[in-house]
């Protein structure tokens, strides 16, 4: 078990207009033991308030496989934020 | 097979690719550049993609297409870059014995792709552009 307040790096990405609105595609964010995704994005719109009050939900990916809000986040290296997809 | 690229889609070259001596159906779809949206004129559009989640993904939906369906071969191709009125974003390609599952497999593949790949576009427009967000 980790100690309390045991921290870790993550490495988070974004894409599309959640590219523009944080001004960047990738950055490196420390988050503590025990995170899940939903407490990732609470981070993240902390750091990047242009987050707060989308006009969408984003998908979330961990690496490369998609996963839901309450996804744990020990043993993830990277999280994806993004837009509803639009391809085709 | 998938592939992402920033060339244009050479789509006779895909129906070679598919067939083969089995096969009586070759199902094709390509999905092209329109010039309006939303009562706009549309110019071109860019596609972005994350491009190693959209392969993987692209792959289980092939898998899953192969599984399906009694087909001999799949392919889908998709673009990025910046692509004008006319041109080809994606196309599918699936071969089989017999047109029922070609064309099934084929309408299978492009509505999951559209559903799960992760891939956008942004539509540029006289005086501006906008992301599309959501599959229309």
């Amino acid at each position: 078990m980790s100690g309390r307040g045991a921290t870790m790096r993550i490495d988070v990405r974004y894409f599309a207009s959640l590219a523009e609105r944080t001004g960047m595609a990738t950055e490196s964010v420390e988050i503590a033991t025990g995170d899940d995704v939903a407490a990732l994005w609470h981070r993240l719109v902390t750091r990047h308030p242009e987050l707060d009050r989308l006009p969408f939900r984003p998908l979330v990916a961990c690496d490369m496989d998609y996963a839901e809000w309450d996804r744990r986040l020990d043993g993830v290296r990277e999280v994806a934020f993004l837009p509803p997809v639009s391809g085709g | 097979m998938v592939r992402l690229q920033g060339e244009s889609i050479d789509v006779a070259a895909l129906l070679q690719a598919v067939r083969g001596d089995e096969d009586g159906a070759v199902a094709l779809f390509t999905g092209v550049v329109r010039n309006h949206n939303a009562g706009r004129r549309v110019e071109s559009l860019v596609y972005h993609a994350y491009p190693e989640m959209a392969l993987r993904e692209m792959r289980k939906v092939e898998d899953r297409a192969r599984r399906r369906f009694a087909v001999s071969e799949v392919q889908a191709v998709h673009r990025t870059g910046e692509l004008r009125v006319g041109e080809t974003a994606v196309a599918v390609a699936v071969a089989a014995s017999h047109r029922d599952h070609a064309f099934a497999a084929c309408r299978f593949v492009i509505d999951e792709l559209k559903q799960r790949v992760p891939i956008w576009k942004k539509e540029r427009f006289e005086g501006g552009e906008a992301w599309i967000e959501g599959s229309s």
